[in-house]
């Protein structure tokens, strides 16, 4: 079974990632970068990472969280993040990267953002 | 004794207490071996899980000792030994009366902690490396890197029952 899967849905001109299992070096975090490299190739350029279902996370996925965004960003895009666990969330807060991604918790919160 | 299990070897230095799905036997310390592979990575933190489970951690605690020997044996296989299989990454655990200490070894050309820069400053924040180290010095209550006086670099990471 892969370390990470990512299904993929559309909602407007946002397209959602929903991710489930573990972000971490090696396969996981290899995944992530591959399918946002994909969007952005797709021209696919306000992304939503739903991370609910991710059981956890280390500093290369928060790493690749880091190098997902300012990818977009560069491409004058937008990535955000939903449904933080509690465990990812911490990890966050101490890195002080909640001060750089814009989190939601609602979905339909997340979609409103955008536009 | 020494017992080998999915490509890696485990070392039994004290008591062979039981065994369990062929897997792991209680014991004072615990040594285990790996290969530098990055599947690799996986095995050790889950030992930790394991190990640190069975010290009667609480769940706060054995995230962190996972998540810091993750990130220890990360830069062991990763920085330290470059991925070189032929290299190992040696992991220790000691169950002491007061608190379980974790050494990871590599066979690398060693570095200067100091060296890295800290992954919370403004200017870092962006960067998409960086934070392991941190990690560790976040979740274990004491952290020593240290030159291996036959070569490599060994840290060695405490946490203490509260």
């Amino acid at each position: 079974m892969a370390e990470l899967t990512i299904k993929e849905r559309q909602a407007g001109d946002v397209t959602i990632l929903d991710l489930t299992g573990k972000i971490t070096i090696g396969e996981g975090s290899v995944a992530l970068r591959s399918a946002i490299r994909r969007l952005l190739a797709e021209g696919k350029k306000k992304i939503l990472l739903n991370l609910g279902g991710v059981s956890y996370v280390d500093s290369s996925g928060i790493g690749e969280l880091v190098s997902s965004y300012t990818a977009v960003n560069k491409e004058n895009g937008q990535l955000k993040l939903l449904n933080l666990t509690q465990k990812i969330q911490d990890l966050l807060a101490i890195t002080k990267l909640l001060t750089v991604f814009d989190v939601y918790d609602d979905e339909a919160a997340a979609l409103e953002s955008f536009s | 004794m020494a017992c080998y299990y999915r490509g890696f070897e485990i070392v039994w230095l004290k008591s062979d207490v039981g065994r369990r799905h062929d897997i792991f036997v209680t014991g004072e310390k615990t040594q285990l071996k790996i290969p530098s592979r990055i599947d690799m990575i996986d095995r050790a933190a889950s030992l930790a899980n394991e190990i640190a489970t069975r010290c009667g951690f609480d769940a706060e605690s054995i995230f962190g000792i996972e998540l810091a020997v993750r990130e220890a044996v990360s830069n062991a296989v990763v920085h330290g030994n470059r991925e070189d299989e032929s290299k190992i990454v040696e992991v220790a655990f000691t169950d002491a009366v007061n608190a379980l200490t974790i050494t990871v070894r590599d066979f690398g050309a060693g570095f200067d902690p100091e060296s890295v820069p800290d992954p919370t400053r403004e200017e870092n924040l962006l960067k998409p490396s960086g934070r392991g180290m941190f990690f560790m010095r976040t979740f274990m209550d004491e952290v020593i890197w240290q030159h291996h006086p036959e070569g490599g670099t060994i840290v060695r990471m405490t946490k203490r029952r509260s």
